[in-house]
């Protein structure tokens, strides 16, 4: 066995030095010849009829080229696409342009194409369309009353579809209860916000035959296959190029109406087309995360025991479903046992169009949800009992033998260790010295909050969801990794050459990683769900193992010896007992080339590709502790310490497993204290540009203390579970615990999020106005 | 789809002559009044490594020196940077010669996608300029105007820490 040496250590990323220049190549930085610029008209309705269409002045402008609108488009790009494996789900045909209506603000109406960019936007103005409103249905729960208006006329009723689960006996779990705790809460929606906005390049080579999508897109190969299907290509002459991605946190895992339309524009108008969306455009017309509405109620012992959990939500999921649209809510009704042992469950989704954007994957899609719910019930138990909340937590932790743990919701998680990550980050925190020091300060009018969070996520999608990898070895030496995984700041380059470096023996320097190119790649899923190098990375893993069984077999053959009697070690392949006898990998990797074996056994060239699908998913887990500090007159909250002890099982690179945590959490934080997209009763986007969606900023963030324990996830050989998303599931959780905790002695019991200042201060006025006037 | 009859000239619009230096660099150009500095930069001269991620001058991914001053060059206009000195991303490594804050947010993972890099790098650039030996909170402060989805922030303020140890007076040369 070669030495491992890569795998584990802190490599500085391969990626960075054209980055820190400027040299990378994000969709807007292609410039090709003769490009034309789009812009797109939006509805400013939540719902009307379009009566009126007329694009006759926008077409007159000086350079502007073409100008189209949906009914033109009806016949000739087909609608977008959806995914998920239910009998309940209605699907409304989703258009690339409205034809006759608009079900949202921010729908697209027309498409200008001109000369540049700030031509076609004038154009827009010139445009003119006559709407008739239509009763706007904007809060999910009246969707699904009767007597609500009804979106898609096509159906009878806003409910987009339904999902069911009930495992144990619950009837008996809640006669049995000591108490029964509920408790309403709102998931609110939340924009993805990368800081690169949506984008697309097209450009069709009639002689090549050849349509190549440059998107800033995390999954190019799925893009490919549905492109082709929506523009009627052979999937053949269609190529898609994920260059420099700037961020994606699920909201690039889609298939876009733009990605359609700049496809058809590039075949149609025969010159490369260009649309950069605005972050205004990029907050009304790219999907949304989270939005849910639920009610929990658990049934639990005195002593913290859980006996039996329900909860039954309404998920607002827009006017129409994007990619993983009805993918994503049951995801939360899946990981709603958390780490606990619940016996008995029963969980009731109900999903409603609005006449609002998509929701869809947003970092941690779905689970963040159910981190939310069972973390804050676990807290209400403890108040509620007036328990420890650490106590509750460990009172129904499995235990580390019981794993592989079977829920109640039916997943059976891989491995884990709640209590020894629990105790590293109580240990870490001095949380009983945090506990003295809460009711020291709480006595001299000071408010300190603890919360933790005990997360559990699934990860690592998973069975049903493969990954493509080859390495390749050149007649050079050199090694090309290929991989079906998409990476976008996550920093594959660095951590797959180190899995391959560790393989083969071959120096990280001489390794390139290539993703991101239909036309390099010949298979791939992308990068989503926290699965790019806990699936994509064991597919490089295999193939680069496959690589280095072949170049035995060679060796075998050259040294005229047994393939058993052939012993690797850093990139030598040497006869055993005779270490001078040896070949580099290199040497074989040129002999390959020529003759394979020259016995003629074996195939010319040393490659192998491999496609891994996971037997299960894998459950990272981990603790997170907060520690707040709430002025009451003020309202403001200083978030005085954050701790977070995670396990991701192995890790190939802690460099990058910081960075993905550190992002991780303050992105949960941003829900937590800060983010929301409103809506009004008329659909309106109260918020939409970054001048008043609030995401963190640098000030106001604390320094985080992070740690690890490392339980190997069984279901891969390198042990790894993923960590894209944990952070983002741990952390909210920990910080609205915090902040109960903190205003316990004003009585509060719960905040819907994002708890923001004027919230706080007014629960805290209130509450001393009930306490003044008891007085009297 | 309807195609333009197309008449080509963007009649009635007069351009006006700007003259300026860019990382060193004059350039003297015809440009249309409201043309704005970045998409100057970007499409004009072809200078991407600054990037446009708001309509609100709220990111500061489009962060540039100018003049000294780092600016939001989304909210500037391309006329006004007539007779200015600018500093973008592609001038601040001396050849190969990577500058200190590069170094430095290569070496502590300052970055992940990449895209809000420049501006932030910028950014602290005139931070240091103005303060080579701020505190965090400074750092911080110095850094709030710039928009990061991907770190958390924490491993820039590192990198901005891990420049200041390094850097040298010629490091911060006005240009």
């Amino acid at each position: 066995m070669p030495v491992s040496k890569s795998v584990g250590a802190r490599v500085k990323r391969r990626e960075d030095p054209k980055l820190i220049r400027g040299l990378g190549q994000y969709v807007d930085d292609i410039n090709l010849p003769k490009t034309l610029h789009v812009a797109i008209l939006r509805s400013p309705y939540a719902h009307a009829r379009i009566e009126k269409l007329d694009t006759g002045a926008a077409l007159r402008l000086s350079g502007v080229v073409a100008v189209c609108t949906g009914p033109e488009l009806e016949d000739k790009i087909g609608t977008l696409p959806t995914t998920a494996d239910n009998p309940t789900l209605k699907i409304p045909a989703h258009h690339v342009l409205a034809i006759g209506k608009v079900c949202f603000a921010g729908e697209g109406v027309a498409a200008v194409v001109a000369e540049d960019r700030y031509t076609a936007r004038d154009a827009l103005d010139l445009i003119q369309v006559e709407y008739e409103a239509l009763p706007v249905v904007s809060d999910p729960e009246k969707a699904l009353t009767p007597g609500s208006p009804v979106i898609h006329s096509e159906f009878t009723d806003n409910l987009a579809f339904s999902w069911k689960h009930e495992q144990g006996d619950l009837a008996k779990a809640f006669k049995q209860a000591d108490k029964i705790v509920k408790q309403r809460l709102v998931h609110q929606r939340l924009a993805p916000i990368a800081i690169e906005t949506r984008a697309v390049l097209a450009r069709y080579l009639p002689e090549a035959k050849e349509l190549t999508v440059w998107s800033s897109t995390q999954i190019p190969h799925i893009l490919k296959t549905h492109l082709a299907q929506l523009l009627k290509l052979p999937e053949n002459e269609v190529r898609v190029i994920a260059p420099d991605v700037g961020g994606g946190f699920g909201c690039k895992l889609n298939v876009y109406a733009e990605e359609a339309l700049l496809g058809y524009l590039a075949l149609t108008l025969n010159r490369p087309v260009k649309w950069i969306e605005e972050r205004r455009e990029n907050i009304q017309a790219t999907i949304h995360g989270r939005g849910q509405v639920g009610e929990v109620e658990v049934a639990v012992r005195k002593d913290g025991t859980i006996l039996g959990l329900r909860y039954k939500v309404i998920a607002d999921i827009g006017a129409y479903h994007q990619l993983f649209t009805p993918a994503i809510p049951p995801f939360t009704g899946l990981m709603l046992s958390g780490c606990y042992k619940i016996p008995a469950m029963s969980i009731e989704l109900s999903a409603a169009f609005t006449n609002k954007m998509s929701t869809d994957a947003y970092r941690g899609a779905g689970r963040p949800e159910a981190a939310y719910v069972i973390e804050r019930i676990i807290d209400r138990v403890a108040q509620e009992l007036k328990l420890d909340a650490v106590a509750v937590r460990r009172r129904n932790f499995p235990k580390a033998s019981e794993f592989p743990f079977k829920t109640a919701t039916g997943l059976a998680y891989d491995s884990g260790n709640y209590q020894l990550a629990l105790g590293k980050a109580l240990k870490l925190a001095g949380y009983e010295k945090l506990r003295r020091e809460q009711r020291k300060l709480r006595s001299r009018g000071r408010y300190l909050g603890i919360g933790l969070s005990t997360y559990v996520e699934i990860c690592a999608m998973g069975p049903g969801f493969w990954e493509y990898g080859k390495v390749q070895l050149e007649p050079s030496g050199k090694v090309t990794v290929f991989s079906g995984a998409s990476p976008h700041g996550q920093g594959q380059q660095t951590s797959f050459a180190q899995i391959v470096s560790d393989e083969l023996g071959v120096a990280l320097d001489d390794i390139t990683v290539v993703h991101g190119d239909t036309g390099q790649v010949a298979r791939g899923m992308g990068t989503f769900g926290s699965r790019a190098t806990a699936v994509g990375g064991i597919a490089v893993y295999h193939a680069a193992e496959q690589v280095r069984e072949k170049a035995r077999e060679i060796a075998s053959h050259l040294l005229e010896v047994d393939a058993d009697d052939v012993v690797f070690s850093d990139g030598r392949f040497s006869v055993k007992g005779v270490p001078k006898k040896a070949l580099t990998i290199q040497q074989i990797a040129r002999q390959a080339q020529e003759t394979g074996d020259s016995s003629g056994k074996t195939a010319p060239g040393l490659a192998a590709e491999y496609q891994f699908e996971p037997s299960n998913f894998t459950f990272p887990f981990g603790t997170h502790i907060c520690v707040v500090e709430i002025d009451p007159q003020t309202g403001n909250i200083a978030i005085k310490k954050y701790f977070a002890v995670d396990d991701c099982g192995k890790v190939i690179n802690p460099l990058l497993v910081d960075g993905q945590l550190q992002g991780g959490i303050v992105q949960g934080l941003g829900q937590a204290l800060y983010e929301g997209v409103v809506y009004d009763e008329n659909g309106q986007l109260r918020n939409g540009s970054l001048l008043d969606y609030a995401v963190p900023k640098a000030t106001n963030l604390p320094r985080l203390r992070l740690s690890r324990t490392e339980t190997p996830s069984p279901v891969n050989p390198l042990g790894i579970k993923g960590i894209g998303e944990a952070g983002t599931i741990g952390s909210t959780p920990a910080i609205v615990n915090a902040v109960i905790d903190a205003l316990a002695p004003f009585g509060v019991t719960h905040i819907d999020m994002p708890l923001t200042p004027q919230k706080i201060w007014r629960l805290c006025q209130g509450a001393k106005a009930a306490v003044a006037g008891g007085r009297r | 789809m309807k195609a333009s009859s197309g008449k080509k000239s963007m009649d009635g619009v007069r351009k006006q002559k700007i003259t300026l230096r860019i990382n060193g660099i004059e350039h003297s150009l015809e440009v249309e009044p409201r043309l704005l500095l970045v998409h100057f930069l970007r499409d004009v001269l072809g200078l991407t490594g600054t990037h446009i991620g708001c309509d609100t001058s709220s990111c500061g991914a489009c962060t540039v020196m100018f003049d000294n001053m780092a600016v939001k060059s989304c909210t500037v206009l391309a006329v006004q940077a007539d007779g200015a000195e600018l500093l973008t991303i592609e001038g601040l490594a001396q050849g190969a010669r990577l500058h200190p804050l590069q170094e430095a947010f290569w070496e502590c993972h300052g970055l992940q996608c990449g895209f809000c890099t420049p501006g932030m790098i910028l950014s602290a650039y005139q931070l240091l300029m103005r303060n080579p030996k701020p505190s965090e909170p400074e750092i911080r402060h110095a850094i709030d105007g710039n928009l990061c989805r991907c770190t958390g922030y924490e491993h820039i303020v590192d990198s901005v820490q891990y420049a200041a140890k390094r850097m040298k007076r010629k490091d911060l040369r006005r240009r």
